[in-house]
């Protein structure tokens, strides 16, 4: 998984120092880095690549703790459990659009506010969606890593002993919360702390939700290094891979800070521990986490209703809460290109995902098998392609791939996706896979069954539902990548993404309404199967029903 | 020096080498049948990405051609992709054959050598096309030598909303004065958008006394005198502009949402039709008209150019030519359609097909070519580069 | 040859540190107790035995299985059965396909069919065989498990703490169903246990480990 990373950020190296055959640029050379710099607001905007992405992840981090500490186990934390499947699948374009609908002085909240209480008859001339702090932008990325932390971090409690931990604590005389936090925190954020690295870096580097939610004068970085790409002038391409080595080194800069930040939390954490206070601000600090889950989600979800609405909408101006009329119209129109695209992806998304489970269930079984342990570093290396922001080795890698011939479309697309859904399956099924009791292996091979046999017959479906799990997880991963598409599929490979985001640039709100819609099932359909397969081949088996 | 002068003629290309020769059109029509020819252009918008669509069926019932639209989010995206494959030693059968082009990516395309050509000028249908009066041999001033063909004319037009405001403005300080007097009510596309840019070189070319220095390259002893007027016109609009200027639509299309949404009442557009196009998308209102400024507006045709290392040239070279049709053209032209104006010559038009063009309502929100009135040159492009980048620098960072 | 399971001279070390050193032979029939307190290796002897050793400990001797050297074999060839304090009942199997997996393959349809009912019918649970095994009580459970183990024709037996999760009566009566059909079947019985009671129901030569 390596191979294709350093590839890319070979390709990317080189123009940035000024070597770029092609154009007549014969290297090395700084001036792509002193053009960069020169570029108006270039300060601000590799600023607000640092503070949006620290900010939405710590934000993000800090409301699922809230959330876990104050209510895991409770009816309230289950239905946000209900809730993760959905929220997951909703692309990063999708969400951010809705969100961006939500919020706007146009938008659906000022409609239905409006005139009857607020006295707009037209929408106030606020500085709402694309404000230059990027706050709508923080919002849009912690809307959709919220349910991906969460994710994550019930995986992890179901390898830490939490609940007991947490009634120790309790009887111990701590609140919730605070017992929580104290003893159980520490050990899940061992475990979750790649995915937040993970999250962090993503949230630094994103091009759609800056581009939809994001400050545009200037840009964050990632805008600007794709619209130094798309200059017609040649040789901004090499500023552009200057830039994109620029937000390589922001991102590590952050890593960096976020690791110097968990220390000093740590000896924060110990000292509080020490001192012993059994947690008053429990009960403020539980709704206040619980509120602002609530409000995330809903945010996705009423984001969502808002692209239904609009793929059928009419004619639809301020301040109406609703249409002037419904219409099939759009999707009519659009019916033979979503089938096409849809097709692609499912067939892109299905291969890649099929390879990928194939690897990973292959590597954890020779792991079992061989009593081998993956080391943090080949943890590290698995994730790199989920850390290098995708604008620093994706041109790069096309660049590659053509000089060794690989033809565009369809294969190295998916051999591509398979570098990013690889990762996500091996983080979605390795702690099921492991959490398996061994005993049972040890039972049926004293039994007589082959290893292989053990396999299919007890393990595999034993861990039928994490396994169909991962699969979704898969698909979801392959079919919201955007720009692996586009570059290496040399734009001739449509999927729903690529679709949505050409039509996004246009504005056409009911067509990014269906195409945002449809996205999102093309999503959510395999996590449904994932939950509904198992829930019917073991609707007789009591045993299997909470695994 | 006598060597290298030689040399680099035998270097450069020679008209007569293209292969597959467009003047050689039995050939042509012989090599197309059963090629796909992937065209790429901009797909963000539905109205075109139809007509795309009826072309390509055109395409294949009449040629055995195979026509797939490669939807971009940005011409330059395809600049790239071609530029990638020349670095990358992919000369023949490159991803892309056919590019929807104009102004500064068809300058970088030619002069880096990435075009085939020249073939525009020996496509069948040349002969219907108008030379005199549209400017489809120059392209922002630079000559096109055969190396794309036109296939529709532009031309900027005004968008307002009649609901919130009634009247039509004459010139660019009209513009000034009713943004003005109606803060937080107009804005534009944010440059390097084509249509924001296109949006400056409007300012300018109305405002200047003669326009006609921009004609020429812009040079460091003329810039900076030249451009002043624009930068003092914007210095007083941009704090009466929507959101005071601190953030701006990102496209044209994303200008309709607004004025749907009663955000703006203004916005510009390079579509003499795009508007009427638009209210039977339902995305613009009903109430919303389009005007011209007294001295006219800045026109300009969009082409097609062939990559150098397509692989199928011939196929390209025969929907460039379908693109020329009168049924085509026509069919651009039609508001319910596209809206575009049509680059042929009425006068060297049939009878027949020039009923084609007379039968075209022209929709609620369109202008007769009359009313489009003069349509004013293009600046040349080093302008435009320059500009943008001031732009960039004085109202592209308000923090 | 002779029968019975035989220790070797058997030593496990985790990493450089010695665990546990051990050289026994059981004869058909008989029980040897292995006591200690946790973390003494008593676990990690059995897995020695079975072929499933973690990585990180390290054996030296030989395990012999009615005459034959089974040391390095894999474990599904080695017909050692091994019960431990769960019952590991596969959870997505009925209870019949859970004797079913445990039975050799060959016979019919029917005759597997048979084999299945009495060995349910053995210990009192005739008609279970289409139940879903986690709507059986503990002591139903373990029974299932042993005979799941004995449909397997092991040659050997190996208890890990088998009885240590059953309440006091039910323990006794599934202790002495097990020694009865250990004995019956003249099993070799290798029992790891921190209880007393157990060796003495066991009656046979105890090692204390540790």
């Amino acid at each position: 998984m390596l191979g294709p990373v350093i590839a890319g950020l070979y390709g990317t190296v080189l123009p940035a120092f000024g070597h770029f055959p092609a154009i007549g640029l014969q290297g090395p050379s700084l001036d792509p880095f002193r053009t960069l710099l020169a570029t108006p607001g270039i300060a601000t905007s590799a600023r607000l690549s640092l503070t949006t992405g620290l900010v939405a992840t710590a934000l993000s981090l800090l409301i699922v703790t809230l959330v876990t500490a104050g209510w895991s186990g409770t009816r309230a934390f289950r239905a946000l459990e209900r809730l993760l499947s959905p929220l997951l699948s909703v692309p990063h374009a999708a969400a951010a659009f809705g969100l961006a609908f939500l919020i706007a002085p146009s938008g659906w909240i000022a409609r239905l506010a409006s005139p009857w209480a607020t006295g707009w008859t037209r929408p106030p001339d606020l500085l709402i969606v694309q404000d230059p702090a990027g706050l709508a932008m923080i919002g849009g990325l912690v809307v959709k890593e919220v349910p991906f932390l969460l994710l994550m971090t019930l995986a992890a409690l179901a390898q830490t002993d939490a609940v007991r931990s947490g009634q120790v604590a309790q009887a111990l005389g701590y609140g919730r919360l605070t017992g929580w936090i104290k003893g159980v925190f520490p050990r899940v954020y061992a475990q979750i702390r790649l995915p937040v690295y993970v999250a962090l870096a993503f949230a630094m580097s994103v091009v759609d939700v800056a581009i939809i939610l994001g400050p545009t004068t200037p840009p964050p970085l990632a805008v600007q290094i794709l619209r130094k790409m798309s200059d017609p002038d040649l040789a901004m391409r090499t500023v552009a891979a200057a830039g994109a080595l620029l937000q390589l080194g922001l991102v590590i800069g952050a890593l960096v800070l976020w690791r110097l930040g968990e220390v000093a939390v740590a000896a924060l954490g110990r000292c509080w521990i020490m001192a012993g206070g059994r947690g008053r601000l429990d009960a403020p600090l539980r709704w206040l986490g619980i509120g602002a889950g609530t409000v995330s989600a809903l945010a996705v979800l009423l984001g969502l209703a808002i692209l239904a609405v609009w793929s059928f909408a009419g004619f639809w101006g301020f301040p109406k809460a609703l249409p002037d009329s419904f219409t099939m119209a759009t999707w009519v129109r659009h019916a033979p290109g979503l089938r096409a695209a849809l097709g692609e992806t499912f067939l892109i998304g299905i291969v890649a995902t099929s390879i990928a489970l194939i690897l990973t269930l292959g590597c954890l079984e020779a792991e079992y098998r061989h009593g081998l342990k993956i080391t943090s570093r080949g943890l590290w290396l698995l994730y790199l392609p989920l850390l290098v922001p995708q604008v620093a080795f994706l041109p790069g890698l096309q660049t590659l791939m053509l000089s060794v011939g690989a033809d565009v479309g369809r294969t190295p697309v998916i051999l591509v996706h398979l570098v990013f859904v690889l990762p996500y399956m091996f983080l979605s099924l390795g702690d099921p896979f492991r959490a398996w009791d061994a005993r049972m292996g040890t039972t049926a091979a004293a039994l007589g069954a082959s290893p292989d046999r053990v396999l299919w017959t007890v393990r595999l479906p034993m861990l039928l539902r994490p396994v169909l799990t991962a699969t979704a997880v898969g698909l979801a991963v392959s079919v919201g990548q955007y720009l692996p598409t586009l570059l290496i599929g040399g734009g001739r490979v449509a999927t729903l993404t690529t679709e949505a985001v050409t039509l996004s640039a246009g504005g056409d709100r009911a067509a990014i309404g269906a195409f945002g819609l449809m996205q999102t099932g093309a999503a959510l359909v395999p996590f449904a199967l994932a939950l509904l397969v198992p829930a019917l081949v073991w609707r007789n088996r009591r045993g299997l029903r909470h695994g | 020096m006598k060597h290298l002068a030689i040399l680099a003629a035998l270097l450069a290309p020679l008209p007569a080498l293209a292969t597959p020769n467009p003047a050689d059109w039995d050939a042509v029509l012989a090599e197309a049948q059963g090629q796909t020819v992937y065209w790429n252009a901009w797909g963000g918008s539905t109205t075109t990405n139809d007509f795309i669509a009826w072309i390509a069926d055109k395409a294949m019932a009449d040629y055995g051609v195979t026509l797939e639209h490669v939807k971009l989010t940005d011409t330059a995206d395809a600049v790239t992709r071609v530029l990638s494959e020349q670095q990358a030693g992919v000369n023949d059968g490159g991803a892309i054959d056919m590019i929807w082009i104009n102004g500064a990516n068809f300058a970088a395309m030619k002069d880096a050598g990435l075009l085939f050509g020249p073939f525009a000028e020996e496509l069948p249908n040349w002969a219907l096309v108008d030379t005199k009066d549209k400017t489809v041999q120059t392209d922002f001033t630079v000559p096109t030598d055969g190396y794309e063909s036109p296939w529709a004319m532009a031309q900027v037009v005004f968008i307002h909303d009649t609901a919130d405001m009634p009247e039509t403005l004459g010139s660019m300080q009209a513009v000034l004065e009713w943004s003005k007097a109606n803060p937080g009510r107009f804005s534009y596309p944010q440059p390097p958008d084509f249509l924001g840019t296109t949006f400056l070189k409007q300012v300018l070319v109305d405002i200047l006394p003669d326009p006609s220095v921009l004609a020429a390259p812009a040079s460091d002893d003329t810039y900076d005198t030249v451009v002043a007027p624009l930068w003092a016109y914007l210095d007083e609009l941009t704090p009466t502009l929507w959101r005071a200027g601190r953030a701006y639509p990102a496209t044209g299309n994303a200008q309709f949402q607004l004025i749907a949404d009663g955000e703006v009442d203004l916005a510009i557009s390079f579509s003499p039709g795009a508007a009427t196009a638009a209210i039977a998308n339902n995305e613009l209102p009903d109430t919303v008209r389009t005007f011209v400024l007294d001295k006219g507006t800045i026109g300009n045709a969009s082409f097609v150019a062939i990559p150098y290392n397509s692989g199928a040239k011939a196929g390209a070279m025969v929907v460039a030519n379908l693109l020329l049709s009168p049924e085509a053209q026509a069919r651009a032209q039609d508001p319910a359609v596209l809206g575009y104006g049509p680059v042929l010559d009425m006068d060297a038009l049939s009878a027949d097909d020039r009923a084609l063009f007379d039968a075209i309502p022209l929709g609620i929100a369109t202008l007769t070519p009359t009313e489009l009135g003069t349509v004013q040159a293009e600046p040349h492009p080093s302008w435009m580069t320059r500009i943008a980048a001031d732009w960039a620098e004085r109202y592209g960072v308000v923090q | 040859m002779d029968k019975g399971l035989e220790l070797r001279q058997v030593a496990i070390a985790r990493g450089d540190k010695p665990l546990l050193s051990i050289d026994a032979v059981i004869a058909p029939g008989q029980v040897l107790t292995i006591m200690g307190p946790s973390g003494v290796g008593k676990s990690t002897l059995l897995s020695f035995v079975t072929g499933t050793l973690a990585p990180g400990f390290t054996a030296t001797g030989q395990v012999w299985l009615d005459g034959h050297d089974i040391t390095h074999l894999p474990p599904h060839r080695r017909m050692v059965g091994i019960l431990f304090q769960d019952d590991l009942l596969f959870p997505h199997l009925s209870v019949g396909a859970n004797l079913a997996f445990g039975l050799r393959p060959g016979g019919s349809k029917a005759e597997r069919r048979a084999k299945i009912d009495s060995a349910l019918a053995q210990v009192g649970l005739e008609g279970y065989a289409g139940r879903d095994p986690a709507t059986l009580s503990g002591g139903q459970k373990a029974r299932v498990s042993l005979m799941r183990m004995l449909l397997s024709n092991p040659c050997a037996l190996l208890l890990d703490e088998a009885f240590s999760r059953l309440d006091a009566t039910l323990r006794a009566q599934i202790r002495d169903l097990v020694f009865d059909r250990a004995r019956a079947l003249d099993l070799p019985v290798l029992m790891v246990t921190h209880d007393a009671d157990d060796a003495q129901a066991a009656d046979g030569e105890v090692i204390t480990l540790g």
